[in-house]
């Protein structure tokens, strides 16, 4: 047999198209992700051993009824309001010892906003999307005076802060400092919303 | 100037398939196939106040919804709970969510979230048991999955 001179050549001219044929593919398939959605904590199921007396001016009570209607303070409310009824009533400031709340100091709204409470109470026929619509609402609100009090400390958004302290990738140094600031804005305004059992009539 | 050059060098595109591959290896790596079938309709509300969840080995992920319209002539109209690639009944979920649990490093089981993907048109009482059950098996952290958008949609 005689020998060939050397193996042939193969032409690599198509690999390119090979490549790109799959390289579109995999551009077209892929979504990358992110997951994003409301935060929220569940009370633990223990009950707290003191029962706490709160007085019902500090309670902001909010209802959704089956057809999504909202019942704000025993008076119907449209959706669009509800962000700046909340607002309205965490800076409510009644007692004066806020001395950063902007509210009209009714005596009948909340003392403070630590001690100003959120109630969502919810028919169990309630659509989905209008209960997360009032929640949030309901988280706007304190974001919104959040964002106000971090701008006026720190120039800044709280929403901001609080996703960049949040993220792991944020070198820890920045991360300390960036704690300390996070917590005094959040405990300016408490989160402080309680969701009753939902009711079936 | 008349002088012309008679030919213009070509770039060389040999090393093309290389870059290609490059940016094909990327994407191939980067890629999740998503493995669950989806037998639940599951189009997400919509919210504004967002906060982003990464890590995905945190995640335990709960999904509500009205069966597909594949799955509707036997599995009826009525919401239900599919959990990984099967649906289950409401009893079910803290045994899942216990297990799921346990699947995890111990290390992130004290920040493992639950993500409630529940499409926009279940009530929201089955989501409160769901909830209650969670409470039960001490799961605290949970997150209503949303996109990000115009919650006024609602209200028309």
């Amino acid at each position: 047999m005689p020998r060939r001179k050397g193996a042939p050549e193969v032409n690599a001219g198509s690999m390119a198209d090979i490549a790109f044929l799959l390289l579109i593919f995999f551009l077209v398939t892929t979504t990358i992700e992110t997951d994003a959605g409301l935060d929220r904590m569940l009370p633990p199921i223990e009950p707290p051993d003191t029962d706490v007396i709160i007085r019902q001016k500090n309670i902001f009570t909010v209802n959704i009824n089956k057809n999504g209607q909202l019942l704000v303070e025993d008076q119907l409310m449209d959706l669009k309001d509800l962000r700046e009824a909340a607002i309205a009533f965490l800076e409510n400031g009644a007692d004066g010892s806020c001395n950063y709340c902007k509210g009209r100091r009714d005596v009948s709204s909340s003392d403070n906003p630590s001690k100003a409470i959120i109630s969502l109470k919810n028919d169990r026929e309630t659509k989905y999307s209008t209960y997360i619509t009032v929640q949030n609402e309901l988280v706007g609100a304190y974001n919104d005076l959040r964002n106000r009090e971090a701008q006026r400390l720190y120039n800044r958004d709280f929403t901001d802060m609080e996703s960049e302290y949040l993220n792991p990738e944020t070198p820890s140094s920045i991360r300390d400092d960036l704690k300390d600031k996070v917590k005094r804005v959040q405990d300016m305004f408490p989160q402080k919303l309680s969701e009753a059992e939902t009711t079936s009539n | 100037m008349r002088k012309t050059k008679k030919r213009i060098p070509s770039v060389s595109t040999a090393s093309l398939p290389d870059i290609v591959f490059m940016l094909l290896f990327f994407f191939m790596t980067v890629t999740t196939i998503k493995d669950t079938e989806m037998l639940v309709e599951n189009k997400l509300p919509e919210a504004t106040e967002l906060s982003e969840l990464d890590k995905k080995d945190r995640i335990i992920e709960i999904f509500v919804g009205k069966p597909t319209a594949k799955y509707s002539n036997v599995l009826g109209t009525e919401p239900k709970i599919q959990l990984n690639k099967k649906l289950f009944n409401i009893e079910d979920v803290r045994t899942y969510v216990l297990s799921e649990l346990a699947k995890k490093p111990e290390g992130i089981r004290n920040l493992v979230t639950v993500s409630l993907k529940i499409d926009e048109n279940v009530h929201v009482g089955l989501v409160s048991d769901i909830k209650k059950e969670l409470q039960d098996v001490n799961l605290l952290k949970i997150n209503y999955a949303a996109i990000q958008g115009n919650y006024t949609s609602v209200l028309d």
